[in-house]
């Protein structure tokens, strides 16, 4: 055999391997070996620290504990905003798997578009892979049950349990109270997002959003031990979640139903304030929308109904609507004409307006003699155009600014407007332009570039009935609130702040009693409420400039802004109620029955709370003489000690 | 013309090194697979283990000579088994590597073949008779390999192709290549790996998608990057001393892949640390001393090669492997011998301790 022959052949021959080569074997042989230690001792020696910290960071999860947000009281303590427990969906990264794939099954199960949730793994795509994802919020329980039966397809999948926001249905005080959601992208840019992690929900809107810190909680964490299915094996620690402190408004749920009903079917603003403290007791606009759609995930539909409503639902017109304050105006007009010592002693012939700087100016009615107190009454054009030509637009806006005009009020809300008051200086500022003496006549009755918010008017008014005491509006009571923490919102939403304003009681009196009249024997009679001191100030502002006085109000778009500025009792009132009826046509008409529907549930409650059925309907002679104030200021009608004192009459009619 | 030896020249130091190591082994896969649906395989690895001694006894008993006779045979059949495996092999996890026996056995060709392969070239040096190499006994010796390396490779197998080479390499430096001659293959394959590089610029690309799987293990759909980057912090957090028999978080999480296999030393690192690691590296440094020293103690030039075929086979697995889990070399797939749990492997080796006791046992000539 051939083998055989082969190996018999060579037996012969004793050729052994040269030990050289062998001895290079061995020498082979260590030096491998010796490299490999070298590779474990850079890793199990040098680099033993960070690798723990990656072992660490492979077996042990942070699950967040969701902190429940605190509720929102109205101030008699009933509830206005509550939670209730919902399942969220959430999408873990840790695990070994292409998550892209399993894209399109999620995106059946949780009924969600792909591109959205494709967007949303971007959004998280840098922050650290044990940070779970909220997919979808507030699931349904088929989906939820879809999670759970695709457990082992689609482990990435987990469900938490947290609590959600419960707004008041119909978009009640929607826009005070505002809305939660999750940060933005565009949100963790900004610096006052620093602290915030992606998937936070906070408030976005309203007093959830200026009230975010008291109202959210501190989420905890559970240490849970993973293996590399992310199935939970063991937990480490726990942090447990601090809820949310509760907060109680200064709004009134009663006085803001009242105010809810009085504002359906209407749009525009009313906001109702206490003008002693400057709590808010009531706060809408119109329309409204759902915030309920807000704190889960916004439906593209509801979206861009909201946005493309030429309306502004999502607007809080209270705030921020800045427009034309028409004939309310002429109570600072009269304030101006009072304290200059020009008003008193002015009579003017009305006959349906005068010719001022060449040109007619109109007014709706042949009013005849008009004094102040009748040009308050009557709300007679002619006699503030001629008022604001003997006072110049610099003293006008000089008053209109004292009481806050052109500036911020400084509500602990989001977003506030501060409007316009026209002065040459302003004109100068924004126009490049010197102001000419015939812009003033318009000014005086409201129009031209006079913008108020509704807000702006009632504290404005409210403030003048008070005797020149100006309060900052709030809708948190603020001795209830951390000091630092009030500092930290009244610097976050600066504005004119508590003030007050100069009035020598005889001009306080004139002008409240005036106000008074309006609603017996004035614009807004028809509006009377029998036994409550009602005073207030209709408004009538046209849009369209060559219509301006006079007693056209157009149509549709074009159609005059009404306005009404009421309060109870007629001076140091317990209550003012700004209404705004956007293109609602006359303020007597269109605003003034809204205002007085406020006010009379707010006496009614009053009365009935108190049993004092008298409290309300004072209209106490102005304090005593400031003359002992150096500065005349009448500082004792700042105080709440002069409060209106014992009742001592029934509802006074005055003139 | 050889005096029978009796097992007292068996070598039980060698033995009892293997089976030091195998001990070690049973019990690492033993922690490994603790809470998982393979818990079990340390049992099954000592039926292996207790298959191999008995293989490796009974092949110690026919003289390596006969084995060498029968070489071109056994390397025909090899071919044949391997060209078997491409017609009615069973595809396992994208691979056509087994061959079904039935009864649940599976065998493997590629792993025998390594061993067919280790006594060819030890037929075709001695055949050679010493005289210096020529450029056509090289490339015989390439075709030799290269032939088998070709099929395995279509498997495909890369890690079992690799495991030739280290065969062929050490039949060349025995067998008296030249430095020129060592020189111009070197100068060879790096012109044929420089023209490969040049032409194309998908290779760079390719290359630049798997260090991109390595620094992001998730962009990897094949995952060779993750099971890098586990292994890695799996041996890096056990420290000097480990973590502790059953005690590995990478191991017991089930985030070190296949820890009872491919990455059992990346298992065995975490549970026992730098210290233990070492130990396992000082094993194979005795285990490759006593081989090569029985490579020494040979009578002939094959039975020599023999042995110093079965150093070259295991010591290139040993770097292969532990060069992956310690993230110097790239994923391949090739077990490390002696502690790996696998049937193959097991038989493969001890059948080749089997060989190198049989070449020791007929040291001494007449």
């Amino acid at each position: 055999m051939a083998q055989i022959s082969q190996s018999e052949r060579n037996a012969d021959r004793d050729e052994k391997v040269s030990p050289g080569k062998l001895h290079t074997t061995q020498y082979i042989v260590v030096l491998v070996l010796a490299a490999l230690a070298a590779g474990m001792w850079r890793l199990q020696i040098l680099g033993a620290d960070s690798y723990r910290l990656l072992a660490e960071a492979n077996r042990v999860r942070k699950t967040p504990v969701l902190a429940p947000r605190g509720k929102i009281f109205d101030r008699e303590g009933r509830i206005l905003v509550d939670n209730y427990p919902s399942v969220s969906c959430y999408l873990l990264r840790e695990q070994r798997k292409d998550l892209n794939a399993d894209i399109p099954l999620i995106a059946r199960g949780l009924d969600l578009p792909v591109d959205q949730i494709q967007a949303t793994l971007r959004r998280y795509a840098s922050s650290p892979k044990y940070v779970p994802i909220p997919l979808k919020q507030d699931i349904t329980p088929d989906e939820q049950a879809f999670i759970e039966a695709h457990r082992n397809e689609l482990p990435e999948l987990e469900t938490l349990e947290e609590q959600r926001r419960l707004y008041p249905r119909d978009g009640f005080a929607a826009h005070l109270i505002g809305y939660v959601g999750e940060l933005s992208a565009e949100d963790l840019n900004s610096s006052k997002f620093a602290f915030y992690e992606p998937g936070d929900v906070v408030g976005k809107s309203g007093v959830e959003e200026t009230y975010d810190e008291v109202l959210r909680g501190t989420d905890g964490s559970r240490d849970v031990i993973v293996d590399s299915h992310g199935k939970e094996v063991g937990q480490l620690g726990q942090q447990l979640a601090i809820p949310g402190k509760d907060l109680r408004l200064t709004i009134d749920l009663d006085v803001q139903r009242a105010a809810e009903l009085a504002m359906q079917g209407h749009n525009g603003a009313l906001v109702a304030m206490d003008p002693h403290t400057g709590e808010i007791l009531a706060m809408v606009s119109r329309p409204t929308y759902d915030p309920n759609q807000f704190s889960v995930r916004l439906s593209k539909d509801y979206w861009s109904q909201i946005v493309n409503d030429p309306d502004h639902p999502m607007m809080n017109k209270a705030l921020q609507a800045q427009l034309a304050p028409g004939s309310t105006f002429k109570i600072i007009m009269s304030l101006a004409g009072l304290e200059e010592g020009v008003a008193q002693s002015m009579h003017v012939m009305c006959n349906g307006g005068g010719t001022f700087y060449g040109r007619f100016f109109a007014c709706d009615k042949h009013h005849g003699m008009v004094d102040i107190e009748h040009g308050i009454e009557w709300s007679c054009d002619t006699f503030y155009y001629t008022l604001a030509e003997k006072l110049g637009i610099d003293t006008i806006a000089k008053y209109a600014t004292e009481v806050g005009l052109s500036q911020k009020t400084g509500i602990d809300l989001p977003d506030e407007a501060s409007g316009t008051m026209p002065s040459t200086q302003w004109k100068q500022k924004t126009q490049h332009q010197p102001w000419y003496a015939g812009e003033v006549i318009s000014v005086g009755i409201g129009q031209g570039a006079v913008q108020v918010t509704p807000l702006q008017l009632a504290r404005a008014l409210g403030g003048i009935a008070s005797g020149g005491v100006l309060k900052r509006p709030h809708v948190v009571f603020p001795e209830e609130l951390p000091p630092a923490m009030l500092s930290a919102i009244q610097s976050t939403y600066p504005g004119s702040g508590d003030r007050v304003v100069s009035i020598t009681p005889e001009n306080w009196e004139t002008i409240t009693d005036a106000m008074a009249a309006v609603t017996v024997t004035g614009t807004a009679s028809a509006v009377h409420l029998e036994g409550i001191d009602f005073a207030g100030k209709t408004g009538t502002a046209q849009l369209v400039n060559h219509s301006i006085g006079g007693n056209t109000l157009l149509t549709g778009n074009a159609r005059a802004n009404a306005w009404f500025v009421g309060m109870a009792p007629r001076r140091n009132p317990d209550i003012v109620v700004a209404v705004l009826a956007e293109h609602g046509g006359w303020g007597a008409e269109a605003a003034a029955p809204l205002a007085a529907q406020v006010i009379n549930a707010f006496v009614t409650k009053q009365r009935k709370k108190e049993g004092n059925l008298l409290r309300l309907t004072d209209a106490p002679k102005p304090a005593a003489s400031p003359a002992a104030n150096p500065e005349g200021v009448p500082t004792a009608l700042a105080t709440p000690a002069n409060r209106p004192g014992p009742a001592t009459a029934t509802a006074v009619k005055q003139p | 013309m050889h005096r029978f030896s009796s097992f007292r020249d068996f070598d039980w130091m060698l033995l009892g090194l293997v089976l030091l190591m195998s001990i070690l082994s049973v019990l690492e896969i033993k922690s490994a697979t603790l809470h998982t649906r393979f818990h079990g395989f340390d049992h099954k690895q000592i039926g292996f283990l207790l298959v191999g001694m008995v293989l490796m006894f009974l092949i110690s008993l026919i003289d390596y000579h006969r084995l060498v006779d029968v070489a071109p045979w056994a390397y025909g059949i090899g071919l044949l088994s391997l060209v078997a495996v491409k017609l009615v092999g069973t595809t396992v996890a994208g691979g056509k590597r087994w061959i079904n026996l039935g009864g649940g056995v599976h065998f493997q060709p590629s792993e025998w073949v390594k061993l067919v392969l280790i006594v060819t070239m030890a037929w075709f040096f001695w055949g050679l008779a010493g005289r210096r190499l020529s450029w056509a006994d090289i490339a015989k010796a390439f075709a030799l390999i290269g032939v088998p390396m070709y099929f395995v490779l279509k498997q495909p197998d890369l890690g079992t192709a690799l495991t030739y080479l280290p065969v062929l390499a050490v039949g060349l430096f025995l067998g008296g290549i030249r430095p020129k001659q060592t020189a111009v293959l070197v100068l060879l394959f790096a012109l044929l790996g420089g023209g490969a590089w040049l032409s194309g610029k998908r290779l760079k690309s390719y290359q630049m998608e798997r260090i991109n799987s390595f620094i992001n293990p998730d962009t990897d759909p094949r995952g060779t990057g993750y099971q890098i980057r586990q292994s890695l912090i799996a041996v890096g957090s056990g420290g000097l001393w480990g973590k502790g028999t059953n005690q590995g978080t990478q191991t017991q999480g089930d985030f070190l892949p296949i820890p009872y296999t491919d990455f059992i030393f990346a298992a065995f690192c975490e549970e026992h640390g730098f210290v233990g690691g070492v130990g396992i590296l000082l094993l194979y440094f005795l285990i490759m001393m006593r081989l090569i020293e029985n490579a020494q103690q040979a009578s002939d030039l094959p039975g020599a090669f023999i042995v110093m075929g079965v150093v070259g086979v295991l010591l290139f697995q040993v770097v292969v492997n532990i060069g992956m889990v310690v993230g110097l070399m790239p994923v391949t797939g090739i077990p490390l011998p002696l502690m790996s749990y696998g049937g193959s492997s097991i038989l493969f080796t001890f059948l080749a301790l089997g060989i190198v006791m049989n070449v020791r046992m007929r040291r001494f000539v007449n």
